[in-house]
């Protein structure tokens, strides 16, 4: 693979697969593709072929704005402190299964 | 019917299990080809769905043919003369280009067979059409985008694509051929004749080029003959022996 953004590389997907109804989409990996629909198959091929899914995103990897590990402090240490945000104090019925 | 032995229809199992055991052994030929390893999971899937096919195909041979011979028998130890596969399937692997050709022409075909198919007397022949229908599906799909892209492409990338179309064109008549087999089989109602599948297949491949901005090419000199009653081309001796030294060699070979 030559120059990531070179004319001849395709560029980069992001995929998500629904492992099944209910789920969330769960970021699975990345590909290249040289569009979205050819991304969608793609993904296919390489991240369901074993009935993973019931659905699929593709996201252009460039697309993705992502935090920066140098705002790690100011962004997720603020939390670490309020227990009161967790909903640890509610009873969860027994036949809810994903919450 | 039924379960009783029936040879004729035997063989024509066997030509269109040996259409996707051959095509499935040239498509495995491009792991580590392809112009992206996404594409070379995309043709390897395509063919191990075909191979698939094929073992189910070849297992329902064993038993209408009398003999009795299971798929890895007859996958491995029949020779060229005795294979069934038309032309097309057997051809070296060239460029994308070709293979893309070569791939929305065989699976346009083969969706109109399984679809047809499900409708079959033999119940293993309809199941095994119900389960390929959406595989094949898939296979169309999978060249039908890369043909419009390649063919709404580059300058260069329309020229090659136009040039696969040329170069599949004189193994596409035999596809459609209605050889005595596929004649008694779509008489008894196991099979269906090939000819009948032409139209639709056509159709098919017809709507993908022109919007790929391509030409259909239609004038051919020569056409190829022979593959059903088991006369190849030379390129299939070497795909056979690949196909089944390993079984050759090391007769009885588990993993």
């Amino acid at each position: 693979m030559s120059a990531e953004s070179g004319p001849k590389t395709w560029p980069l997907w992001e995929v998500f697969v629904r492992g099944k109804r209910g789920l969330s989409h769960v970021h699975v990996g990345s590909l290249h593709a040289p569009d979205a629909t050819m991304a969608l198959r793609n993904a296919r091929d390489v991240y369901t072929r074993r009935q993973e899914g019931v659905s699929l995103w593709v996201v252009r990897a460039s697309d993705i704005t992502a935090s920066s590990p140098d705002e790690r402090d100011s962004f997720f240490d603020p939390a670490g402190d309020k227990v009161y945000r967790h909903p640890t104090f509610y009873d969860v019925p027994e036949d809810v299964e994903y919450l | 019917m039924g379960d009783s032995t029936n040879p004729v229809a035997a063989q024509y199992v066997l030509g269109l299990a040996d259409d996707a055991l051959v095509y499935a052994q040239r498509l495995g030929e491009w792991i580590s080809r392809g112009p992206q390893i996404e594409e070379d999971m995309a043709l390897a899937n395509i063919g191990l769905d075909l191979l698939g096919q094929a073992r189910a195909l070849l297992t329902r041979v064993g038993e209408l043919d009398g003999t009795g011979r299971s798929e890895d028998d007859l996958a491995y130890f029949r020779d060229e003369r005795e294979f069934r596969n038309v032309h097309l399937v057997e051809q070296e692997r060239a460029g994308f280009g070709f293979e893309m050709a070569r791939l929305l022409w065989f699976s346009s075909y083969q969706c109109e067979l399984y679809a047809a198919l499900r409708a079959s007397t033999d119940e293993v022949l309809a199941g095994v059409a119900e389960k390929a229908l959406k595989e094949v599906d898939y296979h169309r799909d999978h060249a039908t985008q890369w043909v419009l892209r390649l063919g709404d492409g580059t300058t260069e990338s329309h020229e090659r694509m136009q040039q696969g179309l040329r170069d599949v064109l004189p193994y596409l008549a035999e596809l459609f051929d209605d050889d005595p087999a596929s004649v008694a089989a779509a008489e008894s109602g196991l099979g269906v004749l090939p000819s009948s599948l032409h139209d639709a297949a056509v159709g098919h491949v017809t709507k993908v080029v022109a919007e790929a901005t391509l030409e259909l090419p239609t004038e051919t000199r020569w056409r190829s003959r022979g593959g059903r009653e088991g006369v190849h081309s030379r390129p299939m001796g070497y795909l056979l022996a690949e196909l089944q030294h390993l079984a050759r060699s090391h007769p009885g070979a588990q993993w």
